[in-house]
């Protein structure tokens, strides 16, 4: 068995995808995919509902279809993958060590590393919501996978915590396999999720959408009976007196998406803690040399279009390391002001050509603005007729501009 | 005036449309225009779905309607699946049922799945 | 027979009579007499049925749930106490010391997760100096190894990220954090492996006594034995005036706890207790065996002895509290939050007590599951002065070996994947747990059914996911080695069902 490759993606879903594909398109001919489930593709195979590849196919596809696109391009490529293994281990000198029943253990070494290993959801211990802890509390994945790719419906009467994407998709999938969906419950003042997912998932059933609300008890000592839902003030704390109750048996957690970083942190890859994902510059290159990272372990993004893109600018990056080595005249910072949460990338090197810049603002804007500055010279300005904190946005900074920059450069947003 | 937030594209786009000239605003796209047409006069959606699919390694086949069925019916056309059965091997986009619920769309497989080897 | 058993029951809903205890049962032809039955199979049980098991005799231990620890043993400060709280002279000042003592050995050979960390009390006022004094003393009445009061330099020397103010702390370098589920899970094994039985599912409705000793009626069948032990935990008062007239009061407590993230598993490196005071017992700050933190627990009685809800106002009590010892710790990072319910009583000691051959280990409140292998001991000797005249087994095995592949070193990780592929294939992420584990607990002395058992045995669904991507796996695989359907698999308890049905059945749409 080979023991040295130019590339090691870690991870076969549609980071990992994408980014093996381009690295081979870049000239690398040595490249491997390792996946920890049985089959590539990751989480759009259960991701069976549309919606997916407007911006890349030019077309609607379902979850499936879309990483069959990718899963097909590899044909041919020579690129080598090896599913159900898990990557266990890896180090600065991109050693990386990986376990499963086919292969044994696996110390395998790599001329570049690309880190696509997705993310994962929060549960409710982060979240603490009260109560008992019978059987019936289902994160909106886990209940996504029983239902369709197990075929097992994992309730009747529903009430779903969190209005992030997965949760409003699956509010219509329970609906459509006969479950009734009481309510959606988001502690904020605005949805976590796309608008036309709110319209198609939760207005066409009827869905109520309860805003300012959250659970703050659950009942049932085997499964769930029920749970109480109680409208928050402008800090989140329950209000009393607002307590509505619902007889369910089942509650579905959509309440964010965290990073798996676990691998990153173990190799001393230094992790912003606003994206939860390592530090990047504009090749998407981690503070480690020859490590790169992409898709929703990087930042997590609302549409896997964006991964595609995003994954396949790091197969380039980590093609052109495994040439050309590392180089660069030193980096710029990007900092975040005034209602932005983060930024990816964090750092750009001083002789990038033209830089695309990530980030999602912390609240809901109409009419508004983003401001890109350096020390009190504003470099630019985008406008913006809507930006919510579950849509991510993108900024693009030509050269002329950056060459204007100085050391640091900052994003900012506000009304127009 | 009415308005619909535009789902062709996961923009969102809210648009208004004047419903006796059909003249819409709002859109940054003429899909926004023709959505705001269609959802004014005849709504659509396109079904996603499963079905059950024997002597292959996985239960379900991901299933969809090729182009979108009449909203009222969504709601049929997802308990029409039920029972229905099919057999790996099968292959996205192939076609499962013609004329689904008796519309203008076929359901067809939205994933590629192998016989199972002891099958 | 059966008309006897209806009266029996009959009496036992119209509450305790005197004379309901000594209707005297005939003994059922062609069943087997139990020389011991045990009920309640949580650490108590369990030591106890490991230390029969070590006797010529015969043991049945019955459970109510679908799996043993299932009480308090699992929802716990999971803590081997060093001895210094009990009042001095109590046999549970003297247990506890003892069960402390016994730890070490029984965790290395039944394969537990056991380290000897320390614990400190801190004191961060006057009030809380006096306490401390109070305790140092009591513990060195108690015969508590090693403790000594230690001042503010070495206090912060041993715990860097205690509060400022820290006046002076005890120090107790014998006490320990351990799993107490998988305790309570390997002292059983053990006790199953060397001939004892489990009956599951089998709650106790009735005792009556018998020409031989006891019948014990369950919802699983009847059993008779001649020596009755009961370990029923928050219920054991219940069980014992099933058979005898009322002699104490389980006062059910519920405690609440945070666990977290590994990312604050080394914020402390010895179990930093608080000082009991008005405010109530005191919140502890530790580190658990599996790396994590526990935070917790507060006290409140209940009357519901089942009732492990959390609530939102205890909950933040608590961490206020832990922010008092441990100002830095990040309580954002919480996994779980869970709440168990201790068994108390109104009596400041263990209810250790015999009677005709039916003894009662009730009111073990903490330090309980520390005291429990020195409880069996001594429940051992009451039944021996009951009249239990049984020898030493020969070929006792006492031993237990489970493997936790993510301890292994490399070579062995590949050692063993080349012997059972199975353990190449990692189904819990977050704890790096294998199938050849999973499959190892399924096919174990005690079987687990459930996928709270998969966990308690394997560590699965403990991390930061909380069973979010291996759950569906591990249904699949209990499903599979058990030869049902994964509809028919259980989170936990019999009832907690995961599943309703299979998708495009055409079933019942609500």
């Amino acid at each position: 068995m080979k023991e040295y490759y130019e590339l090691i993606v870690i991870g076969g879903g549609p980071a990992g995808l994408a980014a093996a594909i381009s690295a081979k398109e870049n000239g690398l001919n040595d490249i491997l995919i390792l996946e920890r489930d049985q089959v590539l593709g990751g989480i759009l195979n259960q991701c069976i509902h549309n919606g997916f590849g407007l911006h890349h196919f030019k077309e609607e596809l379902t979850g499936p279809e879309y990483a069959e696109r990718f899963i097909r391009e590899l044909d041919g490529t020579g690129i080598d993958v090896m599913t159900d293994t898990m990557v266990l281990e890896i180090t600065k000198d991109r050693t990386v060590c990986a376990v499963s029943p086919k292969y044994g253990y696996l110390t395998l070494k790599a001329g570049a590393v690309i880190l696509a290993m997705g993310c994962r959801e929060r549960t409710r211990g982060a979240i603490s919501i009260p109560g008992t802890r019978p059987a019936g509390i289902l994160t909106a994945g886990a209940a996504q996978r029983f239902v369709n790719i197990e075929g097992y419906m994992v309730g009747k009467r529903v009430v779903i915590l969190g209005s992030g994407d997965i949760g409003l998709i699956m509010a219509r999938r329970m609906t459509l396999e006969g479950a009734k969906v009481l309510a959606c419950v988001e502690v904020m003042p605005y949805s976590g999720g796309l608008m036309r997912n709110i319209v198609q998932c939760l207005e066409d059933f009827g869905i109520p959408l309860y805003l300012s609300h959250t659970i703050t008890d659950i009942r049932g000592k085997r499964r769930v009976e029920g749970v109480t839902v109680s409208k928050v003030d402008e800090n989140r704390r329950p209000i009393p007196g607002t307590e509505i109750e619902f007889d369910c048996d089942t509650v579905l957690l959509s309440v964010g998406l965290i990073p798996e970083n676990e691998l990153s942190r173990q190799a001393g890859i230094p992790i912003d803690p606003r994206t939860n994902g390592p530090m990047v510059d504009e090749s998407l290159q981690t503070q480690v040399p020859g490590i790169f990272a992409c898709g929703n372990v990087l930042h997590v993004h609302d549409l896997v279009d964006y991964v595609s893109d995003e994954a396949a600018r790091a197969g380039a990056a980590a093609a052109a390391f495994v040439k050309n080595g590392a180089a660069n005249e030193g980096y710029r910072l990007v900092k975040t002001a005034d209602n932005v949460g983060y930024t990816v990338p964090q750092k750009i090197a001083k002789d990038a050509q033209q830089v695309q810049i990530f980030f999602r603002v912390r609240r809901i804007f109409e009419e508004s603005v983003i401001e890109v500055r350096s020390g009190e010279t504003l470099l630019a300005k985008f406008k913006r007729t809507h930006m919510a904190p579950g849509e991510m946005e993108r900024i693009a900074l030509p050269k002329v501009l950056l060459d204007k920059a100085g050391d640091e450069i900052t994003i900012s947003a506000k009304e127009a | 005036m009415k308005q619909f937030v535009c789902i062709r594209c996961p923009r969102g786009c809210r648009v208004q449309i004047d419903e006796t000239t059909l003249e819409t605003t709002g859109n940054s796209c003429p899909r926004g225009a023709e959505y705001a047409k269609d959802e004014l006069t005849n709504p659509t959606r396109t079904l996603t779905s499963t079905v059950i699919v024997e002597n292959a390694v996985i239960r379900r086949c991901p299933v969809k309607t090729d182009r979108p069925i009449p909203k009222p019916i969504v709601e049929d056309a997802a308990k029409a699946l039920d029972g229905m059965k099919i057999e790996a091997p099968v292959r996205t986009g192939q076609i499962l049922v013609e004329h689904f619920m008796g519309t203008e769309a076929n359901l067809v497989a939205t994933r590629t799945i192998g016989k199972r080897e002891d099958a | 027979m059966q008309v006897v058993y209806l009266i029996q029951r009959k009496r036992q809903r119209t509450g305790h009579e005197k004379g309901a205890a000594f209707a005297c049962v005939r003994f059922e032809e062609g069943k087997e007499l139990y020389d011991v039955v045990i009920i309640g199979c949580g650490v108590t049980g369990a030591a106890a049925a490991y230390e029969l098991s070590k006797l010529q005799v015969s043991v049945m231990i019955l459970e109510k749930e679908n799996d043993v620890a299932m009480g308090t043993s699992r929802a716990n400060s999971a803590i081997i106490h060093a001895g210094y709280d009990a009042p001095s002279g109590t046999l549970m000042a003297r247990l506890n010391v003892e069960g402390n003592a016994m730890a070490e050995d029984l965790c290395k050979a039944l394969d537990v997760p056991f380290k000897r960390i320390g614990s400190l009390v801190a004191a961060f006022d006057d009030y809380d100096e006096g306490v401390v004094r109070d305790l140092y003393e009591r513990g060195i009445r108690n015969g508590v190894p090693g403790i000594r009061i230690i001042g503010p330099e070495e206090t912060k020397k041993i715990e860097p990220n205690i509060a400022e103010n820290v006046r002076c702390a005890l120090y107790a370098p014998t006490a320990g954090i351990i799993n107490p589920w998988e305790y309570t899970i390997a002292l059983a094994e053990t006790a199953v492996r060397n001939g004892a039985q489990l009956m599951r599912n089998a709650e106790v409705t009735a005792i009556a006594r018998t020409q031989d000793g006891y019948c014990v009626t369950t919802t699983a069948g009847d059993v008779q034995a001649k020596y009755v032990v009961n370990a029923a935990g928050v219920f054991a008062d219940k069980v014992h005036e099933m058979l005898l007239p009322p002699a104490f009061e389980i006062v059910p407590v519920r405690g609440e706890y945070d666990l977290l993230d590994r990312s604050e598993g080394t914020r402390c490196n010895t179990v930093v207790f608080q000082c009991p005071g008005p405010e109530g017992k005191g919140v502890l700050v530790s580190p658990t065996v599996h790396g994590n933190l526990i935070v917790g627990p507060s006290a409140e009685e209940i009357p519901d002895r089942e009732d492990t809800a959390t609530t939102a106002e205890v909950l933040a009590k608590v961490r206020e509290r832990a922010k008092r010892a441990i100002p830095s710790v990040d309580l954002r990072q919480c996994i779980r939050n869970f709440a168990g319910v201790r068994a108390n009583s109104r009596v400041d000691d263990f209810i250790l007590l015999e009677e005709d051959g039916f003894v009662d280990l009730a009111g073990i409140k903490s330090p309980g599951l520390t005291a429990a292998p020195a409880i069996a001991k001594y429940a051992v000797e009451l039944l021996r002065k009951a009249g239990l005249d049984a020898p030493e087994k020969e070929d006792f095995i006492n031993e237990r070996h489970v493997v936790h592949f993510a301890e292994l070193d490399a070579e062995e990780q590949k050692a063993l994947i080349e012997k059972n592929p199975a353990y190449g294939r990692v189904i819990c992420r977050c704890n790096t747990v294998t199938e050849g584990e999973i499959l190892d607990a399924i096919h174990s002395p005690i079987p687990p059914v459930s996928v709270d058992g998969i966990k308690r045995r394997c560590i699965t669904g403990m991390g930061r996911c909380q069973g979010g991507f291996c759950g569906p796996r591990i249904v699949d695989i209990l499903a599979r080695e058990l030869h049902t359907d994964p509809s028919k698999i259980v989170q936990d308890g019999t009832g907690s069902y995961i599943l309703t049905g299979e998708t495009k059945q055409g079933g019942e749409r609500a």
